[in-house]
């Protein structure tokens, strides 16, 4: 339970901020977004069993699932590649809301 | 044989890490950027006859078990798309190369991960490798659509970049929430997976629904018209030819393995394409420059491509598989043609157009092939798509999407007359736009006034386009019968499955 009200309020907080103008804002929302991503991939591994996922170390029964951590770890990297992106527009615009819209 | 299949994403990625070693010699990139798509389109040659009797061909990288490795599997569905997609990439770095785009040492590498993602992802069997090749496909994307750095293209490029990773959130969201619901996000273990709880239905359906936003069906396409047009022709032609049909290629993947066709989709995917077909052909009519109506056909066209998933049958699949394969020739052909105008006057706003057919004979004709073959006139292979496409959806019953099908057809004559109408025929361009030409047009290099042809080299991609889709109405046969023996595998995944996992 505590993981879907992390995802939701994370979620909500990311789109929330994803709609406002100005590039950082859509940034820090996607940063939101895409935590609430990874805690719904670590908790798609299911949240009973948590101990560490080395053979040897713990029992198998209580080892945590390591395919969705290494799902998140890829994840990770994506969105902090993005961010840095994100950044990098925000940077390079000196204004950072565009004055016009794109002529449909 | 199928050991070779993990290079054909390691090689696009092996040359863009090469090309920062080739700054030196324009040669030596140039060799890398139109030898890697070409040596992938030999290689999905290969593949298509290899597979051509619904073998499916699957390596195991590194060699681990059956179901626990990452699987690479081609089968003659994604060799089909592979050539297209390769023959695309390398139409479009030619031009690319003709237009001197490439003068910015960034755009050989990125047009090279580009298309190394989207290989990857048509061989993929894996639902988060996918996510991860459309990602890698995406990225350089992200940064093609914002480069020329002028305010439109850069709050195009916002727009594009904020739809498109909402859309890869979604896909990853899905994924996860399928993983917790079957313990696999191998394609072929969750055969069928999505019809055996509701549980499982939704969370493919958010895939379904992320793979939709990408490929831009309607309701979810507003941003394809706003961004695609702004980019520059190449690479505009090389998103239209494969990126959206990346997502396109997902959703015929996951629909036919994920939900093995299950009918409670099939309606909303049937109510979404009609409703798209409209949608676009009626946005392409406001429109008045040439890559805007074209990249709002392009939303119109997927509702095409996407029709056959609606009354899932190995004539519908057939039909869509051969839509597919045919639209991404045509669009990139049409793209092209728009591109070279454009490079060459400055702009392709089609009241500062006139009277190119009598200076561009060539290019006029490309660009009527092309056109005529949008809009599903024989012999062009537009005509054959569409034909199959109607005629399935006649035998599945579905006469109101066959009667739309057709009318969307008469539309989309209309939109293409109304280019040709004010580009090609009509009186020369007016005078007074030649200064804007000379001002806009940045990298032509040669010409100095309109009154000057456009040069050979930025014909060429277009024109060898529009012989591809005769060449495919021509010899339809051939191309009809391997798509419907992809179609077989689609509907009938146990040879996939059993080659994937082995059971």
């Amino acid at each position: 339970m505590t993981a879907a009200i992390i995802v939701g309020l994370l979620v909500a907080g990311g789109v929330y901020l994803v709609l406002q103008p100005g590039l950082i804002r859509v940034t820090i929302g996607f940063v939101m977004i895409g935590h609430a991503l990874n805690s719904l991939l670590v908790a798609a591994g299911g949240m009973g069993w948590r101990a560490v996922s080395f053979i040897g170390t713990s029992e198998p029964d209580q080892a945590a699932d390591p395919l969705p951590q290494a799902f998140a770890l890829t994840a990770i990297v994506i969105t902090f590649g993005i961010t840095v992106y994100l950044l990098g527009l925000a940077r390079s615009g000196a204004d950072d809301v565009p004055e016009e819209e794109p002529p449909t | 044989m199928n050991n070779l299949l993990p290079f054909v994403v390691a090689l696009p990625l092996l040359a863009a890490a090469a090309t920062p070693l080739t700054r030196e010699s324009k040669g030596l990139s140039r060799t890398l950027l139109l030898g890697t798509p070409a040596l992938v389109l030999a290689f999905g040659i290969l593949l298509v006859i290899e597979t051509r009797d619904g073998d499916v061909l699957v390596e195991q990288v590194a060699g681990w078990e059956a179901g626990i490795a990452i699987a690479f599997a081609a089968d003659l569905f994604s060799a089909l798309v592979l050539v297209v997609m390769s023959l695309l990439t390398l139409v479009c770095s030619t031009f690319v190369v003709a237009a001197g785009d490439d003068d910015d040492p960034l755009m050989a590498p990125l047009v090279l991960v580009l298309s190394g993602g989207v290989f990857g992802a048509l061989l993929t069997t894996d639902l988060f490798n996918l996510f991860v090749m459309i990602e890698v496909a995406l990225i350089p994307s992200y940064v093609l659509m914002s480069k020329s750095g002028r305010p439109a293209s850069l709050a195009a490029g916002r727009v594009y970049l904020t739809v498109n990773l909402f859309g890869s959130s979604l896909l990853l969201g899905g994924i996860a929430l399928v993983y917790a619901v079957n313990g696999s996000v191998n394609l072929a273990e969750l055969a069928g997976a999505g019809q055996a709880s509701g549980i499982a239905a939704f969370a493919g359906g958010i895939i379904l629904l992320a793979l939709a936003l990408k490929g831009a069906l309607v309701p979810l396409h507003g941003w394809l018209p706003r961004t695609y047009p702004h980019a520059s022709p190449a690479v505009t032609a090389l998103f239209s030819g494969l990126l959206t049909k990346i997502g396109i290629y997902g959703l015929f993947r996951v629909f036919s393995v994920y939900f093995e066709g299950a009918s409670q989709v099939q309606s909303i995917i049937l109510a979404v394409t009609v409703v798209t077909m409209v949608v676009g052909v009626f946005g392409a009519l406001g429109e008045n420059s040439m890559r805007a109506i074209l990249a709002f056909h392009m939303v119109s066209q997927v509702g095409y491509i996407a029709l056959g998933l609606g009354f899932f049958g190995v004539a519908g699949m057939a039909a869509s598989i051969f839509y597919l394969l045919h639209h991404t020739i045509v669009k990139a052909s049409l793209f092209l043609s728009a591109g070279a105008i454009e490079t060459h006057y400055g702009t392709d706003r089609l009241d500062r157009l006139g009277g190119l057919a009598r200076r561009e004979p060539l290019l006029a004709a490309a660009f009527l092939a092309a056109a005529l073959s949008l809009a599903g006139i024989p012999p062009f292979s537009g005509f054959f798509a569409k034909f199959t496409l109607i005629r399935a959806s006649m035998d599945a019953g579905e006469y109101l999407a066959a009667g739309v099908a057709v009318a969307v057809s008469l539309f989309t004559l209309l939109s293409m007359l109304k280019i040709w109408n004010s580009t090609f025929w009509g009186p020369d361009v007016p005078a007074g736009t030649a200064d804007m030409a000379i001002n806009d047009a940045s990298k032509g290099g040669a010409m100095t006034t309109t009154r000057t042809r456009i040069r050979r080299t930025l014909i060429i991609p277009g024109v060898v386009l529009a012989l591809v889709t005769v060449s495919l109405g021509v010899g339809a046969e051939i191309l009809l019968s391997l798509v419907e023996t992809a179609a077989e595998g689609l509907v009938d995944t146990t040879r996939y499955v059993e080659a994937v996992i082995g059971r």
